[in-house]
């Protein structure tokens, strides 16, 4: 039986960039942090939010020898423009946050918007990645629904 | 810092569209976003999405109007001007060409509650666009192509 999901891979085109916006704009806490010199110089490198120690996310430079250099390119050319959205994260107050990662210089693809499962927005860290930031509402879809068939 | 690469830039102006497609976007204030000249702008943004930048703009409006029509009663005309359009006989026209039916043949169609409302926004924007529209320039009020 599989008991959690604890890493989750992200691309990133420079990984001293990619950590500077995860920690300074996102607010993610460093995990791991190793250059492997016995890999050729490979850099594990992992964060993730202070409130949630057990879920990683794994940022990945895309550079042989993992993958070669012309798969790399595609890789990278793929997460440039927009095709690999990685996830969603979760907030307490969605409009708070988003104004707060806004400060800091965070590219908002998509305002804070209400909708049946909560209040909804979008954003890219520098590379063209894709998260997405719910403030979740417990909800019941017929309600939902039913809501909606007569004009609410 | 790695160099940024030209995808990044394109896609700085396609997410431009579908955030702000109910405004009057034009080849140049595309370009400008990606920071290109427009005619390599639109070559490029062709090459690397499978079609231009108007088809783009306009598939985002009748994606938006569809949304609209089957999860409001918002009239045609004021749906017609909240994704972009400026003229409902424009709007029609469009919609029925690249949708198949009216817009409210559609409405009747698929109003009201759907497994469709089960889908976040941002699935549903990225499944529910028909790419590829727009061969016919009938919407006079954009020239991102």
């Amino acid at each position: 039986m599989i008991d959690a999901i604890s890493h989750v891979n992200v691309w990133v085109d420079d990984q001293e960039e990619a950590k500077a916006f995860y920690t300074e704009k996102l607010g993610f806490e460093v995990r791991e942090d190793a250059t492997l010199e016995e890999f050729g110089g490979y850099r594990w490198l992992t964060v993730g939010p202070p409130g949630q120690p057990d879920v990683n996310v794994i940022l990945s430079a895309a550079i042989p020898p993992a993958i070669d250099a012309d798969t790399a390119k595609q890789v990278m050319a793929l997460v440039n423009q927009g095709a690999m959205g990685p996830g969603i994260f979760r907030t307490e107050d969605c409009r708070k946050t988003a104004k707060e990662l806004q400060e800091r210089g965070v590219e908002f693809t998509q305002e804070p918007d209400a909708r049946f499962y909560g209040v909804d927005a979008g954003f890219r860290d520098p590379f063209g990645n894709e998260w997405r930031l719910v403030q979740p509402i417990e909800y019941d879809l017929e309600t939902v629904q039913g809501a909606e068939a007569n004009g609410g | 810092m790695a160099t940024v690469r030209l995808e990044r830039h394109l896609l700085r102006a396609r997410d431009l569209v579908d955030s702000r497609y109910a405004e009057p976007l034009d080849l140049p204030r595309l370009a400008q976003e990606a920071h290109v000249s427009p005619r390599h702008f639109s070559r490029s943004f062709r090459r690397v999405f499978g079609e231009t930048p108007y088809q783009y703009l306009l598939s985002r409006r009748l994606e938006r109007a569809r949304h609209l029509l089957r999860t409001t009663e918002m009239t045609v005309a004021e749906i017609c001007l909240e994704v972009g359009f400026t003229s409902v006989g424009s709007f029609t026209t469009t919609f029925s060409r690249h949708v198949g039916v009216s817009p409210t043949t559609f409405r009747k169609a698929y109003g009201g509650p759907s497994e469709a409302d089960r889908i976040p926004l941002c699935y549903a924007m990225a499944w529910a666009r028909r790419a590829g529209v727009g061969a016919f320039r009938e919407d006079g009020a954009s020239s991102a192509g």
